[in-house]
């Protein structure tokens, strides 16, 4: 135990300190130091003699007290301690440098202003930023273009790999959920009107139009634009970008670009999956609950459903692509020195990208209404 | 370290086999360190001084052997009691392995914050003490390690290490990439530390001047295990060849020629 007791003299007051003045004992000490300023008038004499370990905290802690006091006008001496005791306290007292307080906060109310300020401010910088991706990706591409031999094959394949091939499993369970789903519903409220039939179409167009693609395009959002982000946004951290430039390397052709022509290639084929499962979803689900059997269900599919219905949704797949690249890829670049602005990065890529997705999305829904398809 | 300590090793290695897949990096490998002293391993690239550290640490789990730490052996004790052993010990990484997420001063208050009880303004006093203990300016405390130069980031990190006062330290290449005037200002501190607080300073480095600085004891890793441990002296005149090259090679021979310039060349053949 580290203890502290004191006697008041006539003209001053003895202080003994006993025990291990160690770090993890002095929690009490604290307070008792603290009243010990309280005490008598006169001369102080802190005796070391009985005192058993001491470490620069317990150093620290007689330092702050011998100083307080002094501060207050009282004489203090030191008495019995050892030399190497003594020297402890004062290598402590020599790196007596309190740190600059952290800045204040300032007003509350000044502080939001401002914040929303900083956000609008970094959303315009970030758009104009992305552009300039953008711009930077196709000047790269058009090189790619003239002079196909600066296309990485090897990465573009394995990127293929990553993000089309091992995304089948769950693009197809999860679109012939959705299928299941829709037909389940669509058969439940359609009975009402005795329209049960009418499900196959609603599940063919919902799903061929819109569904199939969108739900592949936040899978793959959340599965490779995310991975995306982290694996060059660790590449960044680990200065592996910047020793591609210092060797010539441009980062653009060799991280960029295959990634995102390998989603422009991959998203289609999953999408062209994701459709196919979803409408097989929908036909286990009009088999089982309203009946109507394979054949019927895909004699139904030629009769009410187009070509132009398919491609209305797969046509949108190249551009919802592109968009989860670039944002993946832009997001990564931007890490800058830290653990915690991968993390951050990475969310803000998923956020984006499946929200640029929605946007994009929205246009066309637009653009092929004013065309009438 | 109490009295009772004195002569009992504090750090004590047994027939110690790490190996990653196929690849065995020590094999049999004994060790004491005892208590106050500042035992610097050395070794050649790949040699396994950083994985030693580790494994001492318990990074890395040994496939055989065992390793005692204040008598106690690491992996039969319960949870709570290592953790009462890790608290004992502060360790330096190479590269600082400062949490880039806090200011500097915050690294150094985490271990008291999660393992004392002092009130927050103590701590707050305790870190910027250690803070320009190791040699850094009070502005740095509120930096963070992002913000900090590679060997600014090295001495943060040895703040971190000593902020809970252990009693052994830990260093991984604590010189390395220092300017020699902070190389040689770190060895002080170091020494002085290790003087007045009675540390045992267990130091992997290639640095020959902190070897002949401050260290007690050297002990050489190669062909898997620690093949001789001594002082100085007992490195110069031993004739493994390839402690013989490391202590006699020609950057070791310009930095003994320039220390002692008096001290005849030890060896016979011409330089």
């Amino acid at each position: 135990m580290a203890t502290l007791e004191w006697s008041e003299q006539a003209d001053r007051v003895e202080v003994r300190a006993t025990g291990d003045w160690v770090i993890a004992r002095l929690a009490p000490l604290e307070a008792q130091l603290r009243r010990l300023l309280d005490v008598g008038g006169g001369d102080l004499h802190f005796d070391l003699g009985d005192l058993g370990r001491l470490d620069t905290a317990g150093a620290w802690l007689i330092h702050r007290t011998l100083k307080a006091l002094e501060k207050s006008g009282r004489q203090v001496r030191l008495q019995n301690a050892t030399e190497d005791q003594a020297a402890l306290i004062a290598r402590v007292a020599a790196n007596d440098k309190p740190h600059p307080a952290e800045p204040e906060g300032g007003n509350a109310f000044l502080h939001v202003v401002a914040e929303i300020g900083e956000t609008v401010l970094d959303a315009w910088r970030e758009t104009r930023d992305l552009l300039g991706f953008f711009g930077l990706t196709v000047a790269t591409l058009g090189r790619a273009v003239r002079q196909p031999a600066r296309v990485r094959l090897t990465s573009l394949v394995y990127h293929l790999e990553q993000v089309g091939l091992n995304a089948v499993p769950i693009v197809a369970l999860i679109s012939f959920l959705i299928g299941i789903v829709l037909a389940y519903q669509g058969a439940t409220q359609l009975r009402q009107f005795g329209a049960e039939i009418f499900t196959v179409e609603l599940v063919a167009i919902s799903v061929l139009r819109e569904i199939g693609i969108l739900l592949t395009a936040i899978i793959v959002a959340g599965r490779s634009g995310s991975a995306f982000t982290a694996q060059i946004g660790s590449m960044k951290l680990h200065e592996e970008v910047d020793a591609m430039r210092a060797l010539a390397l441009d980062p653009m052709e060799m991280l960029v670009l295959p990634r995102i022509l390998a989603l422009i290639i991959a998203l289609p084929m999953l999408g062209f999956i994701s459709a196919m499962m979803g409408l097989a979803g929908g036909a286990v689900m009009c088999w089982v609950s309203l009946d109507i059997s394979p054949g019927l269900y895909i004699e139904r599919l030629y009769e009410g459903v187009t070509l132009s219905h398919f491609l209305v949704g797969i046509v949108k797949a190249p551009f919802f692509a592109l968009m989860i690249g670039l944002i993946g890829c832009f997001e990564g670049l931007k890490v800058e020195s830290s653990a915690e602005s991968v993390g951050r990065l990475t969310t803000k890529s998923v956020v984006e990208s499946v929200f640029m997705v929605i946007v994009v999305d929205a246009f066309f829904s637009i653009y092929f209404a004013v065309l009438g398809l | 370290m109490s009295a009772g300590d004195a002569g009992r090793p504090v750090i004590s290695v047994r027939g110690l086999r790490t190996q990653f897949g196929a690849t065995v990096i020590h094999d049999g490998l004994d060790l004491d360190i005892f208590a106050g002293e500042v035992v610097g391993i050395v070794g050649g690239s790949g040699t396994g001084k950083s994985v030693l550290l580790r494994t001492i640490i318990g990074l890395n789990r040994p496939r055989a052997g065992t390793i005692a730490v204040f008598g106690q052996q690491l992996d039969e004790l319960a949870a709570a009691e290592r953790q009462m052993v890790e608290r004992r010990w502060g360790v330096l990484f190479q590269d600082g392995a400062l949490f880039s997420s806090l200011t500097v001063a915050q690294n150094v208050m985490l271990p008291m914050r999660e393992h004392l009880d002092l009130s927050e303004g103590l701590m707050d006093e305790l870190a910027a003490m250690k803070i320009s203990m190791v040699g850094l300016q009070p502005d740095a405390c509120n930096k963070y390690p992002s913000e900090l130069s590679g060997g600014m980031r090295k001495r943060a990190g040895l703040a971190r290490a000593l902020a809970l006062d252990p009693d052994i330290v830990f260093l991984d290449e604590p010189t390395a990439g220092l300017d020699p005037i902070g190389a040689a200002a770190f060895d002080n501190l170091i020494l002085e530390l290790q003087r007045n607080l009675g540390l045992t300073v267990f130091m992997v480095t290639h640095d020959l001047d902190s070897l002949n600085a401050i260290c007690d004891r050297i002990a050489v890793l190669a062909e898997k295990r620690v093949i001789v441990t001594g002082d100085m002296a007992q490195m110069l005149e031993h004739s493994h060849p390839w402690i013989r090259d490391y202590f006699h090679g020609p950057r070791a021979r310009a930095r003994a020629a320039e220390l002692e310039p008096k001290q005849p060349d030890p060896k016979q053949e011409d330089s």
